[in-house]
């Protein structure tokens, strides 16, 4: 008997049991595109942040007002945190030698409104040295203008989005729009950009740090960005920071120094943990799959015990039998992982096609961990009961 | 010169556990069949016919005494060999047919040399000449639920024919065929028989019966009488057995 008759023998008790098959199919695919979507989205989360983090440059730390205490107590009890101010981030630009450029920044929710038309979006303060520290790309007119970081100008640089939005089919620059209580002129606007580090660049309004704190009615700053020089020690740089910033808060430490790299790798000690998080519920569909698969090779096999006994009747060795058995249960289950692969790969475009900045690619191991499963599963349970059923007198399967 | 003993009986005992008692489906059933033989099983239901006749073609083993095929002890003979046996020299006509639903009558024909190994060709050609021998080659493409219950037994026949048996075991061939049809399968068996096959009948038709050579009746899973199929006159072969004994010890 030629693989190819087997082939043909089993193909056909494929197709004679069509709904059984077609059931079974399902829940193999299902499995297979539960295992493989999953894993997908949660690495493509994963890279997704990883991506933006890498994309800031390596040499880039934040300064974050107060201190997030590990131990005991709330931020700030025993002693008032000092604010970080604009002048703070000014001396340690001027006094840190390793500190290629800053931007001091502030962030708050504002309507901004151009005659009838209005919108809430986040208004950030920052500084021209923005431009260089975030690598902003400026369309039309120009980013806000070096010079005294305290002056605070009326001007305002908006994202694509929001111009747009404000403006239909025509320049902003040089229009006066409002933002908060404020009048403020147009003096540029971005160049596409979309989400970067949880902000939409398209859908902020920049303005002067100055400006900002006076529209926000605020102190201290949110944060502030730091670019090293490439070539500097970011460990020296730390720590030149932080002496800078200490002796100007009276000895204290109240403010938060993060590297770039700790942010990622906080980051992706999250992702690892939602993806791993996403394999276990992928495998636990994957052994509701298995036992879908298990209990419908279990029904054929003991409904077609009465096949096996005919075909032993008919002289068909055991082993031709078992072969005939273990290949209509691997094709059974082969098609269902390729079936749900295919699902997967559906979804997977479209979600591409939504949202072009995931990268949704499932990892190779849930892709092989998923179809293996899938196929050792259908090959165990379509032959070992059937082995059960070969061990049988032709004339005790026939009977039942 | 005498033919050659193709089938070897001895002291052959069948025993199922029924509610953890023993039935006894056949009991010392001693009998030689010489090859080229045309044997009838007769008796009344349940008497074991059915038992008799898988345990003849290897599809069931005996609970005690010697199953001597062509020479060869079956109960000695592997899986293997026994598969050999069934596909080469043994066809089985079952008396409920056992179609597999999924195929086509052409298809069930064709099963035993799909696992002979066959080639495609060859297969459908003698898969044909067996239907047509059987008057289904009209309906060669119907399933199982298309036919009719003699179209089901002359498939059955014709998938047991068709790799050319030396042996053919027959559970009630005719049961189900109109006196036309029912004639025309025993001309066809007939016909094989008269080319040495082998051919065991069980049948309830003294009719056919009266065309072996030999009849053997069983009753409660006993041989109680041998008689020469010329023998079997309009009496019933039952009533003779057991009330009067006549017929009994005809050969031998
Ligand atoms: N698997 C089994 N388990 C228990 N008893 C069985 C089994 N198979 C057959 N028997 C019993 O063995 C006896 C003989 O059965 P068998 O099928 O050989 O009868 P039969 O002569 O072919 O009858 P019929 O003419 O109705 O086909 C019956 O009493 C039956 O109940
Ligand atoms: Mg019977």
């Amino acid at each position: 008997m030629t693989f190819f008759e087997v082939l043909r023998f089993a193909t056909a008790a494929l197709r004679g049991h069509g709904l059984r098959t077609g059931l079974s199919m399902l829940g193999v695919g299902i499995g297979v595109a539960a295992v493989v979507m999953l894993t997908g989205l949660g690495e493509g989360a994963r890279r997704y942040v990883t991506d933006q983090f890498a994309s800031l440059g390596t040499n880039i730390l934040i300064i974050i007002p107060g201190k997030n205490e590990t131990t005991g107590g709330l931020p700030g009890i025993g002693g008032v945190p000092n604010d970080l101010t604009i002048d703070d981030a000014a001396t340690v630009l001027r006094t840190v030698r390793s500190v290629d450029t800053l931007s001091p920044v502030a962030m708050g929710t504002e309507t901004v409104s151009y005659r009838s038309r209005s919108r809430d979006v986040m208004v950030v303060g920052a500084t021209s040295e923005m431009q260089q520290v975030r690598g902003i790309v400026v369309r039309s007119g120009s980013f806000l203008p070096p010079g005294d970081w305290k002056r605070g100008a009326p001007v305002a640089v908006m994202g694509k989005g929001i111009a747009q939005e404000l403006f239909p089919g025509q320049d902003p620059v040089g229009k006066v729009v409002r933002v908060g209580d404020f009048r403020t002129r147009v003096i540029g606007v971005m160049a596409p950009r979309g989400v970067s580090l949880g902000i939409d660049f398209d859908d902020i309004v920049i303005i002067p740090v100055a400006t900002s704190m006076r529209l926000f009615n605020r102190n201290s700053l949110f944060r502030v960005l730091i670019k090293l020089d490439p070539l500097a020690d970011s460990e020296v740089a730390k720590a030149d920071i932080m002496a800078t910033l200490i002796e100007r808060h009276d000895g204290e430490e109240d403010f938060t120094l993060i590297t770039q790299d700790a942010v990622m790798s906080a980051f992706s000690q999250i992702f690892a943990a939602l993806t791993a998080a996403l394999a276990g519920i992928a495998a636990i569909s994957l052994s509701v799959a298995g036992i879908g698969i298990m209990n419908v090779m279990l029904v054929a096999v003991s409904e077609r015990t009465h096949e096996i006994g005919l075909l032993k009747a008919v002289g068909a060795r055991r082993r031709q039998i078992l072969v005939a058995f273990l290949t209509e249960a691997v094709l059974l289950s082969g098609a269902g992982g390729v079936l749900g692969l295919g699902a997967a790969w559906i979804a997977m475009q479209a979600l591409a096609a939504t949202y072009p900045a995931v990268d949704v690619t499932p990892p190779t191991w849930a892709v092989l961990a998923a179809v293996g499963v899938s196929l050792v599963v259908g090959a165990v349970f379509g032959v070992l009961p059937a082995r059960n059923a070969t061990r049988l007198d032709p004339i005790a399967a026939l009977r039942s | 010169m005498a033919p050659e003993t193709m089938i070897q009986l001895r002291d052959l005992w069948r025993t199922y556990e029924v509610g953890g008692r023993p039935l006894h489906a056949l009991r010392e059933i001693c009998e030689q069949i010489a090859s080229g033989e045309h044997v009838a099983i007769m008796g009344p239901s349940g008497s074991g016919k059915s038992t008799l006749l898988n345990l003849i073609g290897c599809l069931d083993q005996p609970t005690g005494g010697s199953y001597v095929l062509n020479g060869r002890e079956v109960a000695t003979l592997t899986e293997d060999e026994l598969a050999d046996i069934r596909r080469n020299l043994i066809g089985f006509v079952f008396q409920s047919y056992h179609l597999i639903p999924r195929l086509t009558a052409n298809g069930n024909v064709e099963l035993p040399m799909v696992f002979a190994g066959l080639p495609r060709a060859e297969r459908h050609e003698r898969a044909s000449a067996a239907l047509e021998a059987v008057g289904m080659l009209e309906r060669a493409g119907h399933r199982p639920d298309q036919l009719s219950g003699g179209e089901l037994q002359r498939t059955a026949i014709a998938r047991a024919i068709v790799m050319g048996p030396q042996l053919l075991l027959a559970d009630e061939p005719t049961g189900n065929l109109d006196s036309k049809s029912g004639q025309q399968v025993l001309q066809l068996l007939d016909g094989l028989n008269d080319r040495g096959l082998t051919l065991i009948m069980v049948t309830h038709d003294p009719g056919v019966a009266r065309r072996a050579d030999r009849i053997i009746t069983l009753v409660d899973g006993r041989i109680v009488s041998r008689m020469k199929g010329s023998a079997m006159g309009d009496i019933n072969p039952y009533i003779g057995a057991v009330d009067s004994g006549a017929g009994t010890g005809e050969l031998d």
